[in-house]
């Protein structure tokens, strides 16, 4: 995957609608997160990482493609810092840099399943499109 | 002919130093005046100070006789929003001046003329700072003709 | 015609170097009223003032203009000079020629320009004043408390040493507020208790302290030092003048299955009921929604127990008015309720519990009797994971946006309580911050980590699930970088702290201010901590904002000082630059009423004279020991009825009128 251009943490910060120096690092982000053990960075990392203008590691690592984006970070955070829209940014910047769909809107119909939730599909089709 | 106006304008402005009230409250911006005057922090003699115990005792009225006994400018000071001694009167102060400034406005005192500020005790480097630049731009702005009493013209 | 003199001060150098203090005095001989003008070099000496004393009445002024520093220095100076030589305090005025004249110009001709028009605006509106007199108003000695916590109680008694009658209301059946259900304090560890109850005894003996338990305030009139308050008496239906405190009737009591409140509803008491074992007053109380007499019309029990016959089932409630010359709010505060706090478990699950209820578990008079035991199933913990900073700190809709100040040090005297106690158990903590700011607070936390072995981990719990009778804690460490799952036994979450409910209604009632959280504002956040912007209303302990137990009591203390401060004055002497509405002009709107912070304007029906035609009318009346003098109301009166002593509108108009010509 190449990084065109250089993604600072203003763009991050744009694209996710999140302000990063919210955080007061308590680390509740990382507690409660179902996928911490799938991931090489986490939730909490993410934020200071961004803060820090860290950004290319976060964009190279698998922590993007392994967040569920199942939201209890954002609904546990007592700041109200919204770690899961800071890795769906970075799951953004990487997709519209990548130049290519993983997951194209004909493709689902022969994946639907009826036991599959609705949100799912949604949450997919916006993390493997373009 | 436009070479000469200009010129003319020019020293006309020279001339001109603007008349400006200021009212001030008593607890917070009279006193930051004085810490101005203390830390020796200038701004133009034609700044003029009056008393109130609040900025909520500013009756339009007190503003529209300066504009009309020749006024240049008029500034309002008070206590910040949340600090006021009264507890709430700045607020008070705020509105009533919203709609009375945007009243001038439309009669022709431009916005500029008009100010309310908040200086604490404590900024005196601020009250000298406002009173610098309010002068400036009631200087630019050149003398008022608007709403004045001609019977108190000499 | 007023005869005006007018004085210019040189003070030495400060003005006379950029003044012209001679062309001053010069220039405002022909304004109208001035009889006399000189120049002085130091006003404010005792040369000066006599200088100014010998002219008033040799030349018999009415007036005095004195050119010189900013009023807010010298103005009550000159005022006592002035009245020394026999005219009204409030018949000078100052031209304030040093700190916004010569010290901040530079050149002499503009100083003295400006000079000129200040003492000339000062002319023009001495000219209107008129004099004035301060009014006074009596104290009544005698100070209210509400709130019988530990602050309250220091206050009270600090307060009735002094020689002062005193008054607590306390809502609940006994003073002791929340201290009565800590068990240890920290950092020295010495129980709660032992510390408390003689206070409290001291209260309830101290000839000038009354105690109102059980009662509420409902509803407060007045203004400094003349405060009239009603106390709604709730009925306890237990006679307290003949009951003797024996507890036969709890021993009798059918109805034993409502959850102890002062155990955090870890057991149970009966329908009629002594809090606890040192409660004052030690009289029960009958809670009607348990009693079967109250809910069947049967039973009675206690009734033909009590051998003092002080069981009075009709008992009802009743209403007390007194005046008091000041109040002292000491509502304190409430511990958070979890419930919100899913994550945890707190509702599902019984060896879940807050900090307070921790307290219960592991004092000699709580529902274990002082053995650490699990709700659930009575058996030790041997492992205890506490969270740290439940509801403080946050910004989200179930959090509190303070920090809380006390969580750190009570979880760490649990933590180490529960190691010395039973050194086999495993006690975890998760904190974000440890803040220990206080005298031996560290050493203390330092002591619980190095001394005891509790194990701190920064992190925070995400989850805590409940796993075959036991926990599963999951939490993040931070600084290993990890996110861990924890067994444990017991969690315990140190919830923050909330000013009581009552706080809000109260603040409306004494008209005092609180903040978004609904803590108390007090006059000066540095300079005036422990009173209430409005006049005569104190401040004592956790109602302020989050205090531990000693700097509860000395703010309890300081509050009490002053307190004494205000009881000890025989009078008060009021502003007289007070707001007077004009009873022809009034057209009884009541707009000024709506406008005024203090509530310092009544409307009355009162017959006025107007040109010869008497009618009753209803028209504003300004309280003029409560009114403060911002002048909110003048400007706001359509019919300009209210005008506003020492800075009228023909006073400020004449200052105007007199810097722009």
């Amino acid at each position: 995957m190449s990084l065109n251009t250089k993604i600072d943490t203003e763009t991050i910060e744009r694209i996710s609608g999140v302000n990063t120096r919210k955080c007061m690092k308590c680390g509740k982000c990382s507690a409660t997160c179902p996928a911490f053990h799938e991931m090489d960075f986490h939730p909490h990392q993410f934020v200071a990482m961004v803060e820090k203008g860290d950004i290319e590691p976060l964009m190279k690592s698998k922590s993007i493609w392994n967040c569920l984006t199942c939201f209890a970070c954002v609904q546990r955070c007592p700041r109200d810092v919204e770690p899961a829209k800071l890795v769906e940014a970075i799951r953004q910047a990487v997709i519209r840099q990548a130049g290519e769909n993983h997951l194209k809107a004909e493709q689902i119909p022969e994946m639907l399943d009826s036991e599959l939730p609705q949100q799912a599909i949604v949450s997919a089709f916006r993390k493997y499109k373009k | 002919m436009q070479v000469n106006e200009t010129n003319t304008v020019n020293t006309e402005e020279k001339e001109f130093t603007p008349l400006i009230v200021a009212f001030c409250c008593n607890w917070c911006s009279y006193a930051g005046a004085d810490l101005a005057g203390s830390s020796r922090l200038s701004y133009p003699a034609n700044v003029k100070i009056i008393r109130v115990p609040c900025s909520c005792r500013v009756n339009p009225l007190f503003i529209l006789r300066a504009f009309q006994r020749g006024a240049d400018g008029v500034i309002l000071c008070g206590c910040h929003p949340g600090d006021c001694h009264y507890s709430t009167g700045n607020y008070y102060a705020r509105r009533r001046m919203t709609l009375l400034f945007s009243m001038l406005d439309y009669l022709g005192i431009e916005k500029g003329r008009t100010r309310v500020e908040w200086v604490s005790a404590a900024e005196g480097a601020k009250f000298s700072a406002t009173m610098n630049d309010f002068a400036a731009t009631i200087h630019k702005l050149g003398p008022n003709r608007k709403l004045r009493d001609l019977r108190c013209e000499k | 015609m007023q005869k005006i003199g007018v004085f210019v001060c040189w003070c030495g150098s400060n003005i006379a170097a950029t003044v012209d203090v001679a062309a001053v005095a010069e220039a405002v001989k022909g304004e109208p009223g001035v009889v006399f003008a000189t120049d002085y070099q130091y006003m404010c000496s005792e040369g000066g003032q006599s200088l100014i004393k010998e002219t008033i009445k040799e030349q018999g002024l009415t007036g005095v203009v004195i050119c010189s520093c900013s009023p807010r220095m010298h103005e009550a100076t000159f005022r006592k000079t002035v009245e020394a030589a026999g005219i009204n305090p409030y018949m000078l005025e100052i031209a304030n020629i040093r700190e916004q004249c010569s010290w901040i110009h530079k050149n002499k001709e503009e100083g003295t320009e400006k000079a000129i028009i200040l003492a000339k605006a000062a002319v023009a509106k001495l000219n209107l004043n008129t004099p004035l007199i301060a009014g006074e108003s009596r104290v009544v000695k005698r100070a209210l408390v509400i709130g019988g916590g530990i602050a309250g109680i220091q206050t009270a008694l600090d307060i009735a040493e002094a020689g002062y009658e005193v008054d607590i209301v306390e809502k609940q059946p006994t003073i002791g507020g929340k201290m009565t259900q800590i068990d240890k304090t920290f950092p020295t560890l010495d129980c709660a208790a032992c510390i408390l109850t003689p206070k409290m005894v001291d209260a309830a003996q101290s000839e000038k302290i009354n105690i109102y338990s059980y009662s509420e305030v409902e509803k407060v009139s007045g203004f400094v030092g003349n405060f009239s308050v009603t106390i709604k008496k709730k009925p306890r239906y237990v006679n307290s003048d003949l009951c003797t405190g024996c507890g036969a009737c709890m021993e009798k009591c059918p109805s034993k299955k409502t959850p102890n409140e002062f155990n955090m509803g870890l057991d149970n008491r009966t329908a009629i009921y002594i809090p606890f074992a040192q409660a004052i007053p030690k009289v029960p109380v009958i809670d009607t929604a348990a009693c079967l007499h109250f809910k069947t019309g049967k039973c009675g029990i206690c009734q033909k127990t009590c051998s003092a016959n002080a069981i009075d089932f009709d008992q009802k409630e009743e209403l007390i008015t007194k005046e008091y010359g000041a109040i002292v709010v000491a509502t304190g505060f409430n511990p958070l309720k979890p419930t919100k706090f899913d994550e945890y478990q707190y509702n599902q699950c019984a060896d879940v519990v807050t900090s307070l209820e921790f307290e219960r578990l592991m004092n000699a008079a709580g529902p274990t009797k002082g053995v650490l035991l699990r709700p659930s199933d009575q058996s030790h913990p041997k492992k205890i994971v506490f969270v740290q900073c439940v509801g403080s700190r946050g910004q989200s809709c179930r959090d509190h946006s303070y920090c809380s100040k006390i969580c750190c040090m009570y979880t760490a005297k649990h933590a180490m309580l529960v190691r010395d106690k039973y050194p086999d158990t495993d006690v975890t903590v998760f904190y974000i911050d440890v803040r220990t700011p206080g005298k031996n607070f560290d050493e203390f936390y330092r002591r619980a980590v190095e001394e005891y072995g509790v194990h701190y981990i920064k992190g925070m719990v995400g989850k805590v699930e409940q796993v075959d009778g036991s926990l599963k804690v999951q939490a993040s460490d931070l600084l290993s970088n990890d996110q861990m799952v924890l067994d444990a036994d017991m969690v315990v979450l140190a919830t923050a702290v909330e000013p009581d409910p009552t706080a809000k209604s109260l603040a409306t009632m004494l008209t005092a201010s609180i903040d978004t959280n609904n803590f108390f504002t007090e006059a000066h956040p540095k300079l005036r901590p422990v009173e209430s912007p409005t006049a005569g209303v104190y401040l004592s302990g956790v109602c302020q904002g989050p205090k531990d137990i000693p700097e509860t009591v000395a703010q309890g203390s300081a509050c009490a000082a002053k307190v004494i401060g205000l009881l000890a004055k025989d009078k008060l002497l009021s502003n007289p630059c007070v707001a007077h509405s004009d009873e022809l002009l009034c057209n009884g709107c009541s707009t000024c009423a709506n406008v005024c912070a203090y509530g310092a304007i009544d409307y009355v029906d009162k017959e006025v004279n107007d040109h010869g035609k008497r009618e009753v009318r209803h028209i504003a009346v300004v309280n003029e020991a409560v009114c403060q003098g911002c002048g909110a109301c003048t400007v706001t009166c359509p019919s300009g009825a209210m005008d506003l002593k020492g800075f009228a509108n023909r006073q400020i108009m004449a200052e105007v009128d007199a810097i722009c010509k």
